[in-house]
C-alpha cells in the first residue's frame, strides 16, 4: 500500500502542477487578479506532495520492500543502511523523482518565502515552475514510474552498482540537483518578469538570492562530484571532461555569468536583455545536461538506462521549455527598456567582460561535449578529451581569473585604467616573480601550469585587496563573500596547476618486502592479506610511507570484489599530508609473486576541493548578507503583499489564512 | 548625443562585440577539433582506412579469449582486441587495468598505432558500466550471452 501512496502522492502533486499552472497563467491576464491568491497555496502544496512521494521512496529502500520493481531491480537486504538510503536516488527512477521534487520544492519556497517580486511577476513565476513541473512528472508517471509493482516478489534484489556504494552518494547527488534544479527559478523568473513586463532592478534584486542558494549547492555538488571520482575510480584524476562532468559544468558556467549580470542589473540597472536571456540559458543548460545523462545516449555511471524512448520524452520537453522561452523573449525583448550606459573601463565593464569570457567558455564546453554526438550521428565517431579541453578553455579560463582579482577593484561606472595598473602593479610583480622563480627551478613546466602557477598567487592577493582600509568588522558579510569566493578559485586554480605541474607517478610489479620512491616518499610493500566488509570481499595491500627519516605511514590499498552483484572496484589508498596527497593502488598480481603497484605523490593536489568549498562558502556568506539587509529594509517598508492577508490578522502576516 | 540613442549605441557594440568574440572562440575550437579530437577505430574500420600514425586515436572492440598475455616486466599487458569482421588489432599496455577489463569483454583504449600495426595504448577507458559495449558490437555480444545460457 505504501508503494501506491508514493504513485498516488506523485499523481496528485502533478494535478496541483496543473492547476497551478491554469490559475497562474490566467492571473496574469488583466482583470483576473482575483485569482493571485490560490495560485500561491497550491505551489506549496504541490512542493509538499512531490516531496511526500519522494519520502515515500526512501521508505521503501530502507524497508527493502521487493514487490517494487524498482527496489528490486537496485537493492539487495544486505546492502548497509546507507546505501539502503541513498539507493533510492541511484537509479534512473529514483534520481527523476529527486529532480522533480527539488523542481516542486523550489517553486514551493518561491511561493512561500518570495515577498519583494512584483505580486503579478511572482504568479507568472509560479505558473512557469508549474508548467516545467508538469512535463516532467508526466516523464515520471508514463516513462519512469519509480512505484512500479513486481508480481511475484523475488527473494532479494540485485544489489546496487558497487562504485555507487560509497558515502559520496548520499551527499554528491542532492546537492547537484539543489544547485542544477533549483536554478529553474532564475528561468521561471525571467519568464514571468518578460510576461508582465517587469525587468528592472527590483525584479533582479528579488532573483538574485534564489540565483546565489542554486549556485551555491551547485559548486559544492561538483566539487563533491570531482573528489568523488578522485578517490573511487583510481586513476588519481580530478576531471576527466567527461560528458556528464560537462553536463554540470556548463549549468555552473551560466549561473555564474548570470550571477554577476544580476549583481550589475540589481546595482546600476544595466544589461537587462542580457540577465534575462542568461537566466533562460542557465536552466537550458540543466535541461540538457539531464537530457544527456538520462536519455541513454552517453555510457557512464550516471546513465542508470538505456530506452531510447525516455530519451525521446525528454529531448521534446527540452524544445518544448526552452524553445518556449526563446520564443518569448524574442518577443518580447523590444518592450525590455535600454538600460543604463557606462564606460568600458568600470566594474560594470570587468562584469560583462567576465560574462562574455565565461559565455566563451560556456559554448567551448558545449561544443566539445554535443560535437562528438552530432558527427556520431553522421555516422563517424570521434571522441573529444582533455587534449581538445585543456588548450581551447584554459586560455579563456586564465584572462577570466585574471579579470575576477582586478574586477572588484575597479569603481563602477567610471574607472581609470591608470589608476586600475597602479593597484594591480604588485600582483603582477608577484606573478612575474613566480614565473621566474618555476622558470628557474622547476625547468620543463608546461606552460598551463606554469601560468596557472604564477597567476594562482597574484590573483589570491587582488581578491583579498578589497578589503584593504576597510574596517573589518563593519565590513558586510557581502564583500566578505565576493573575496571569500574569488580567493577560492585562486586556490582551487593553484591545486590544478601544481597537481598538473608536479605530480610525481611510478608505476612497479613488486614483490612484499620491495621498495619504491614516488617523490620525496619511499614506499614499502610489506604483504598482501585477504580482508572482508559487509558485502564485499578483498585483497588488502599493505604499504608503509615514509618521507625521509619522518613516521611511518600505513596505506592500505584494496581490490574488491563485491556480492550482488558481484563487481571487482578498486579502493585506492590516500593519505593526506599538509602539502598534498600520497595515492596508492593495487592492481592484479602478475602470476610470480608480484603485485601491480601504482603510486602518485599530488603535491597541493587538495588545495583544487578546499578551494571550490571556499566559492561555496563565499556564495553561503554572501547569500546571509543579501538576506539579512533584505529583512532590514522589509522592516521599514511596508509589506507588498499585505492586502493579500486577511485583515483580521493583527500583524499583517500575508498569505496565512491561504495557505492554511 | 542623447542619453535614448547613446544607449541603444552602447547595447548594439557590446552585442556585437559578444557575438564576435564568441564566434571567434568557436572557429578556433571548431579548427582544434580536428588535429585533437580522436577519431575512433574498430578492427574494421582499421583495415578499411588505414593506419593512422600521426595522431592519437581511440580503439574499441572486444578483449580475444585468451589473448592476454603479460610482459616479463609486470606492468605491461598485450592482448588482441577484435570485432564482429575477421580483422583484430594487436594491444600494448603499460600500466594498472580498469577493473572490468577482463578477456572476452568490451573494450575503449586511447593511444597511437606503431608502424607494425601494434596499437600502444596510453589510457584503457574505464567505463564505469558493466554492461557497457563499445559501439556496433552489440549484437555480437547478445549472440554469445545466450549461447552461454
Amino acid at each position: 500500500m505504501i508503494a501506491e501512496a508514493g504513485l498516488a502522492a506523485l499523481w496528485l502533486a502533478a494535478a496541483l502542477s496543473l492547476l497551478q499552472m491554469v490559475l497562474g497563467w490566467a492571473a496574469v491576464r488583466p482583470g483576473n487578479e482575483a485569482l493571485l491568491r490560490f495560485v500561491r497555496p497550491v505551489a506549496v502544496a504541490q512542493g509538499a506532495l512531490a516531496a511526500v512521494s519522494f519520502l515515500v521512496l526512501i521508505w521503501l529502500f530502507l524497508r527493502t520492500d521487493l514487490s517494487v520493481k524498482l527496489v528490486v531491480a537496485n537493492s539487495h537486504s544486505d546492502k548497509p543502511f546507507l546505501y539502503k538510503f541513498a539507493g533510492a536516488w541511484g537509479n534512473h527512477e529514483g534520481s527523476m523523482l529527486l529532480w522533480v521534487t527539488v523542481l516542486a520544492v523550489a517553486g514551493g519556497l518561491v511561493a512561500l518565502l518570495e515577498r519583494r517580486l512584483r505580486r503579478d511577476t511572482l504568479v507568472g513565476t509560479l505558473a512557469a515552475q508549474a508548467t516545467i513541473a508538469l512535463g516532467f512528472y508526466a516523464f515520471l508517471l508514463f516513462a519512469s514510474n519509480p512505484f512500479e509493482r513486481v508480481s511475484p516478489a523475488p527473494l532479494d534484489g540485485q544489489g546496487l552498482n558497487p562504485l555507487l556504494q560509497d558515502p559520496g552518494l548520499a551527499f554528491h547527488p542532492p546537492t547537484l540537483y539543489f544547485g542544477y534544479v533549483g536554478i529553474s527559478v532564475a528561468f521561471s523568473f525571467a519568464v514571468g518578469a518578460l510576461i508582465t513586463r517587469d525587468v528592472g532592478r527590483d525584479f533582479a534584486r528579488a532573483m538574485r538570492p534564489w540565483i546565489l542558494g542554486a549556485w551555491i549547492f551547485l559548486t559544492l555538488g561538483i566539487t563533491a562530484g570531482s573528489y568523488w571520482a578522485y578517490y573511487e575510480l583510481g586513476w588519481g584524476g580530478w576531471w576527466f571532461w567527461d560528458p556528464v562532468e560537462n553536463a554540470s559544468l556548463m549549468p555552473w558556467l551560466a549561473a555564474t555569468a548570470l550571477l554577476h549580470s544580476v549583481t550589475v542589473l540589481a546595482t546600476r540597472d544595466a544589461l537587462r536583455a542580457w540577465t534575462v536571456m542568461l537566466a533562460v540559458v542557465a536552466f537550458s543548460m540543466s535541461m540538457i545536461g539531464t537530457f544527456l545523462v538520462r536519455s541513454g545516449i552517453l555510457t557512464s555511471v550516471h546513465a542508470f538506462a538505456v530506452d531510447p524512448k525516455r530519451g525521446s520524452f525528454i529531448l521534446i520537453l527540452l524544445a518544448l521549455y526552452i524553445g518556449g522561452a526563446l520564443a518569448l523573449f524574442a518577443a518580447r525583448v523590444g518592450t525590455v527598456k535600454e538600460g543604463s550606459t557606462f564606460r568600458i573601463v568600470s566594474r560594470e565593464g570587468a562584469l560583462v567582460l567576465n560574462n562574455l569570457l565565461l559565455t566563451i567558455i560556456l559554448c567551448l564546453v558545449m561544443l566539445g561535449t554535443l560535437y562528438p554526438l552530432v558527427t556520431e550521428a553522421m555516422g563517424s565517431k570521434i571522441s573529444v578529451g582533455p587534449p581538445w579541453f585543456n588548450p581551447v578553455t584554459a586560455p579563456f579560463a586564465l584572462v577570466l581569473v585574471t579579470f575576477m582579482g582586478a574586477g572588484p577593484l575597479l569603481k563602477w561606472r567610471k574607472d581609470d585604467a591608470g589608476a586600475l595598473l597602479r593597484r594591480v602593479a604588485l600582483p603582477l610583480l608577484l606573478s612575474a616573480a613566480t614565473a621566474l622563480a618555476i622558470v628557474i627551478f622547476a625547468p620543463g613546466t608546461r606552460i598551463l601550469p606554469l601560468l596557472g602557477l604564477s597567476l594562482a598567487p597574484a590573483v589570491a592577493l587582488m581578491s583579498l585587496m578589497p578589503l584593504l582600509n576597510r574596517n573589518l568588522r563593519r565590513t558586510p558579510l557581502i564583500i566578505w563573500g565576493m573575496v571569500a569566493a574569488h580567493l577560492g578559485i585562486a586556490v582551487s586554480l593553484a591545486g590544478m596547476a601544481s597537481e598538473s605541474a608536479f605530480t610525481k607517478e611510478v608505476l612497479i610489479a613488486a614483490r612484499p618486502g620491495e621498495s619504491a620512491e614516488v617523490g620525496p616518499f619511499t614506499i614499502r610493500f610489506d604483504a598482501v592479506e585477504p580482508t572482508a566488509g559487509q558485502n564485499w570481499t578483498a585483497i588488502q595491500g599493505r604499504l608503509t610511507a615514509q618521507r625521509g627519516d619522518g613516521a611511518e605511514i600505513p596505506m592500505l590499498p584494496e581490490a574488491r570484489m563485491f556480492s550482488d552483484p558481484p563487481t571487482p572496484t578498486s579502493e585506492a589508498a590516500i593519505e593526506t599530508r599538509w602539502d598534498g596527497q600520497l595515492y596508492a593502488v593495487i592492481g592484479e598480481p602478475d602470476g610470480q609473486g608480484r603485485w601491480q603497484l601504482r603510486l602518485w605523490w599530488k603535491p597541493w593536489v587538495t588545495l583544487i576541493w578546499f578551494g571550490g568549498a571556499l566559492v561555496a562558502l563565499g556564495g553561503l556568506l554572501s547569500l546571509v548578507g543579501r538576506v539579512l539587509r533584505d529583512r532590514r529594509v522589509r522592516r521599514e517598508a511596508p509589506e507588498p503583499y499585505a492586502d493579500e492577508a486577511v485583515a483580521a490578522d493583527p500583524r499583517g502576516r500575508p498569505g496565512r489564512e491561504a495557505l492554511a | 548625443m542623447k542619453p535614448r540613442a547613446k544607449a541603444k549605441n552602447q547595447r548594439l557594440v557590446l552585442l556585437s562585440l559578444a557575438v564576435g568574440a564568441v564566434l571567434v572562440a568557436v572557429l578556433l575550437g571548431m579548427s582544434a577539433m580536428s588535429s585533437q579530437a580522436a577519431l575512433f577505430y574498430a578492427p574494421g574500420d582499421v583495415r578499411k582506412n588505414g593506419l593512422p600514425l600521426d595522431r592519437a586515436v581511440r580503439i574499441g572492440g572486444m578483449v580475444r579469449e585468451g589473448s592476454l598475455q603479460r610482459a616479463p616486466d609486470g606492468v605491461t599487458i598485450n592482448f588482441i582486441v577484435g570485432d564482429d569482421t575477421s580483422h583484430t588489432i594487436p594491444v600494448r599496455f603499460t600500466g594498472i587495468v580498469p577493473n572490468l577489463f577482463r578477456e572476452g569483454s568490451g573494450v575503449v583504449a586511447e593511444g597511437r598505432f606503431e608502424a607494425d600495426g601494434t596499437f600502444v595504448a596510453s589510457e584503457i577507458l574505464a567505463k564505469h558500466d558493466e554492461n557497457y559495449m563499445p559501439p556496433g558490437i552489440e549484437a555480437g555480444k547478445h549472440k554469445t550471452e545466450s549461447l552461454d545460457e
